[in-house]
């Protein structure tokens, strides 16, 4: 190892149990009347499925999410078969036909609430790598690596870091230590304990978060050094001190989820709160215009980066624009006009409401986007010069790690961290009071089901989790740093461009027909 | 100001519960009783309300229906009775084209008038067959000409369906030496026709009519069904005739601004009687969606015609063929054939044929069509579940056959289409096109799965060993 490089101060994991008494776990098992309540298979099992207390002699109902199912059967604590009384079953739960789509599987779910309770991989055979949606990441892999370029390295020596201002222009140096930063989530839209929750977490993990288009609430203030101001069409919320306190300021241009439309929150959760905030009136609905009227060329935009950098002389800038046909050209023009970081948004991803048929239907996926832009600002000599960061359906550590071999240095991410905090991606964020869940939610009553606390924890273990999956990569290539990793496609493939004889060697497409 | 072209959309509740995708279901035999924590109550959307009333009328529970799949009282309930399934109705909903979540979300349009919208970012697959394998461009920055400047409102989806007209002449004197034929313009790019075989009776066709009229669109509609309480929406009706039968209908031609005629080989021979009974009328030929619909197109577009309907099969499939090719592949085989004879100016093409979506429309003009003519959904709005039961001669669980409040069914097909409008706007603004005309075969706004893998994957992968979608 080089002397100069940093061990990685890891965040401290803590256990965090999931908030509701039930949870949703790959099988079930149920126990019958014949059960006596020995505690037999408390004793066995040493995953903790079955729990027990002293002084309490009732059976408790097994901790399922827990149990690694039917593969257990090889083991010699395999509750089913040894309980004396035969009175457990096991079985796939059938709830998992009604959780998830094909992006977002019931495993993968379950995979990243587990992760972000243990802050540990899943040992319950759940497949949280790959959805059911037949392309794009589901259908990349990593080419098997070669065994001698292995690299034994603890994972604190494994440098994840991305570094987003690489334009040498005298503004900050500013280094997050995982590929990852929070994308926007306005305060209106979510939970106030779930917006600092996540600002939390993001310092403790040195990396950011991004206020999204609902103004910067004074709780977000003594995490400021992770906060990035997001600048959107609306201006909602945008003061000068706002764009004083952050590291960086980020020019929403568009949004994956809604390509070419403006932002829209409900009247419902226009609460008085959220109307101080946004400077408006309560109840009524708020849209953002598309696009900046003030942007009619790529001069008027380096007019708005001037604007910001004049303000705050340590800011950096970021331009998050959608993936059109001509994003290449917008991603040089963007660069050219002073941006630090090229935020690319592609069409599958959003966590907020939008209309079906743009979130299905407008814009490329960010898997063509990334080594389109790539290319490109390699071609025009400047890709050394700014940092690509990549959003939108990417969900886990090995899309990530996937977006950075096509060509991303880092990505954003929305989704996981909501469901790191429980999202079931029912989709029903912005109807009647918002999030049953209490996660997009300003209901008084329902946005109090989580804490500051909680959240923080859960999306630390989650990254934490994720890590783990980035430092295996990289040894396994021989690699110490997720820099190398960057742009590096020929480590790839795609299983629809491999003969059948080599496409058997690599793991398949999952193919589930999903009732969606 | 102009007048702005406004659809007046008004919620429309449906007359049985639409079927829900997932249902909650409960083990009672589980439940402690009395539990003062019962999740039923807390039920942020309170499914559980009336689940007493349904009980003492033994209807079916209305959780199976409105059940927004949030999982709280799955994880919440003290004594953990309750899971979900789903709906094994919604489960034998629709088939591939016709898909469940597509007539859950027309019928969600035609309730409330209203685009759906959801979070969580897009749930389905990567890409698939048909329409789902094109993906529509946007803009990042504007362009004096696009919505941002002009505001939504001002966005025209208009088409016509008369024929076009040429570059203008005029005489020495600038006097107007051309013959401008009569402008036939409909404000949203759509028609209506009754699909076949499924329950059509008065009520329902009134609605639809009633519709049209509402809307200023237009309704092709067979001259068996074409009955006296439908005068008073003439205007806004196509009677279809067979071509050799003009003159049984001379009335019903004199009373219409347009009028469909079945393709025959010697169709255009009637034009010119046609035109006899009524100068003004628009004429539109009824053409197969076959291996000839292209030619047939060149060859009708040297004619007096006015606009040509294709239709495919009710999955928008290629009629006549072994493989047939899908409707947008179709589309734009006819729309580039008359490109390149020089004659795709001059008339309009409409395509009927598996037209389920809002997307399906802006996608068909950006294949090539002027406009596209609907049939199932209109049935849909009405709450056909595509059953076709009817088809068998079993009665109809939505009670169509009974007829239905023409009111209530017009509003309801005003939502739907007042949803697929603004969901045109939606798409048009984010490619920042003002008008639904521009519009028509620019696939340059567009992008297509095979383009993009071998642009942005091709170099990196290298050959696609793959065929079709993969």
């Amino acid at each position: 190892m080089s002397s100069k490089t940093k061990k990685m101060q890891l965040p401290e994991i803590v256990p965090v149990p999931p908030r509701f008494r039930n949870s949703i776990g790959k099988y079930v098992i149920r126990r019958n009347s014949r059960c006596i309540s020995c505690g037999f298979c408390a004793e066995l099992c040493p995953y903790g499925v079955h729990p027990r207390y002293e002084n309490y002699a009732k059976p408790i109902r097994p901790k399922e999410e827990k149990c690694i199912g039917f593969s257990c059967k090889e083991n010699d604590f395999f509750c089913i078969d040894k309980c004396p009384q035969q009175a457990l079953t096991l079985r796939l739960n059938p709830i998992l036909d009604t959780l998830g789509d094909y992006r977002w599987t019931a495993e993968m779910l379950i995979g990243h609430w587990e992760m972000a309770e243990t802050a540990n991989l899943p040992v319950v055979d759940l497949e949280y790598n790959l959805g059911y949606s037949g392309g794009g990441f589901d259908k990349i892999r990593f080419k098997h690596a070669d065994p001698n370029h292995y690299l034994d390295l603890p994972d604190e020596e494994i440098d994840t870091s991305v570094e987003l201002n690489k334009r040498n222009d005298g503004r900050p140096e500013k280094t997050i230590s995982i590929p990852c930063y929070g994308g926007g989530m306005s305060f209106g839209s979510t939970a106030l304990a779930v917006i600092v929750g996540r600002a939390r977490a993001a310092q403790r993990l040195n990396t950011l978060t991004c206020t999204g288009e609902g103004g910067y609430p004074l709780e977000l203030l003594p995490y400021a050094d992770h906060v990035i101001t997001q600048l959107a069409t609306g201006l909602f919320g945008v003061r000068e001190e706002t764009i004083l306190f952050a590291p960086m300021v980020e020019f929403k241009y568009a949004q994956g989820a809604k390509p070419g439309l403006g932002g829209h929150l409900l009247g419902d959760k226009v609460t008085p709160e959220v109307a101080q905030m946004r400077e408006t009136v309560v109840g009524n609905a708020l849209f953002s215009p598309f696009p900046f009227h003030s942007v009619y060329s790529v001069e008027d935009h380096k007019k708005h980066v001037d604007w910001v950098k004049e303000i705050n002389p340590r800011v950096l800038v970021s331009v998050k624009v959608s993936t059109p046909t001509d994003v290449d050209m917008v991603a040089v023009g963007s660069y050219y006009a002073g941006a630090h970081i090229v935020h690319l948004d592609g069409s599958y991803g959003g966590t907020g409401a939008a209309p079906d048929i743009a979130k299905k239907n407008i814009a490329m996926p960010i898997e063509y986007a990334i080594p389109k832009v790539h290319n490109f600002l390699k071609d025009e000599g400047v890709r050394d010069k700014i940092c690509l960061i990549a959003s939108g359906g990417i969900r886990n550590a090995m899309d990530v790690a996937k977006s950075i071999a096509l060509g991303a240095d880092g990505v954003v991410i929305g989704t996981a961290e909501l469901v790191a905090v429980e999202c079931v991606r029912c989709g029903n964020c912005e109807s009647g009071r918002g999030c049953a869940r209490g996660v997009a939610t300003t209901d008084p009553e329902l946005g109090i089901l989580t804490t500051e606390e909680w959240v923080d924890q859960r999306i630390v273990n989650m990254y934490s989790a994720w890590r783990k999956q980035w430092c295996d990569i990289l040894r396994q290539y021989g690699m110490r740093s997720l820099k190398e990793l960057v742009g590096r496609s020929d480590l790839l493939v795609h299983l629809d461009y491999l003969d059948q004889e080599e496409r058997a060697t690599y793991q398949p497409s999952p193919q589930e027909k999903l009732v969606i | 100001m102009p007048k702005k072209y406004h659809i007046p959309v008004k919620t429309a509740p449906p007359r049985f519960l639409p079927i829900g995708r997932y249902a909650t279901i409960e083990f009672r035999e589980d439940c402690a009783g009395s539990c003062r924590e019962c999740v039923k109550k807390k039920c942020i959307y309170g499914i559980f309300t009336e689940n007493y009333e349904h009980f003492s009328t033994m209807d079916e529970p209305e959780y199976l229906y409105n059940c927004q799949s949030c999982f709280r009282c799955v994880q919440e309930c003290t004594r953990g009775i309750f899971s979900r399934v789903i709906n094994p109705d919604y489960r034998t909903l629709g088939d591939d084209h016709w898909r469940a979540d597509t007539i859950r979300r027309l019928w969600y349009q035609a309730h409330t008038g209203k685009i759906p919208v959801s979070g969580a970012g897009y749930g389905g697959p990567f890409v698939a067959a048909g329409f789902d394998s094109m993906w529509t461009d946007m803009s990042e920055i504007v362009r004096p000409t696009r919505d941002g400047i002009h505001g939504r409102e001002y966005i025209s989806t208009s088409f016509e369906i008369s024929r076009r007209i040429t570059p203008l002449i005029f005489n020495q004197d600038l006097s107007l030496a051309s013959q401008v034929s009569p402008i036939l313009e409909i404000p949203i790019p759509l028609l209506f026709q009754m699909p076949r075989d499924l329950i059509v009776n008065d009520t329902i066709l009134i609605s639809a009519a009633n519709a049209a009229r509402v809307l200023g669109t237009m309704m092709i509609i067979r001259p068996e069904e074409y009955t006296d309480d439908l005068l008073p929406f003439a205007d806004n009706l196509i009677p279809c005739l067979p071509a050799d039968r003009i003159n049984d209908h001379v009335e019903v031609i004199q009373n219409s601004r347009a009028v469909e005629l079945s393709f025959s080989d010697n169709v255009a021979d009637t034009f010119v009687d046609l035109r006899a009974l009524n100068p003004g009328i628009a004429i539109i030929v009824r053409i197969p969606l076959d291996a000839m619909a292209a030619s047939r197109g060149v060859q009708l577009a040297k004619t007096d015609v006015d606009t040509l309907h294709y239709y495919a099969d009710e999955h928008g499939n290629e009629l006549n063929a072994e493989e047939p090719r899908f409707i947008k592949e179709m589309i734009r085989d006819v729309h580039l054939k008359l490109v390149e004879n020089l004659t795709r100016q001059k008339i309009n093409l409409i395509f009927s044929g598996g037209i389920a979506m809002a997307e399906h429309m802006a996608k068909s003009i950006i294949c090539g069509a002027d406009g596209v003519v609907i049939d199932n959904p209109i049935l849909i709005a009405f709450e056909c579940r595509l059953c076709f039961r009817c088809r068998q001669g079993l009665s109809c669980p939505v009670k169509l056959e009974d007829g239905i409040d023409p009111k209530w069914g017009s509003q309801r097909i005003v939502n739907l289409m007042g949803a697929w409008h603004s969901q045109l706007i939606e798409v048009m603004g984010a490619m920042g096109i003002r008008e639904a005309r521009r519009l028509r075969g620019e696939v340059g706004r567009s992008m297509w799965f095979d383009d993009l893998e071998m642009e942005n994957f091709g170099p990196i992968f290298g050959q696609r060993k793959v065929s079709g979608l993969g």
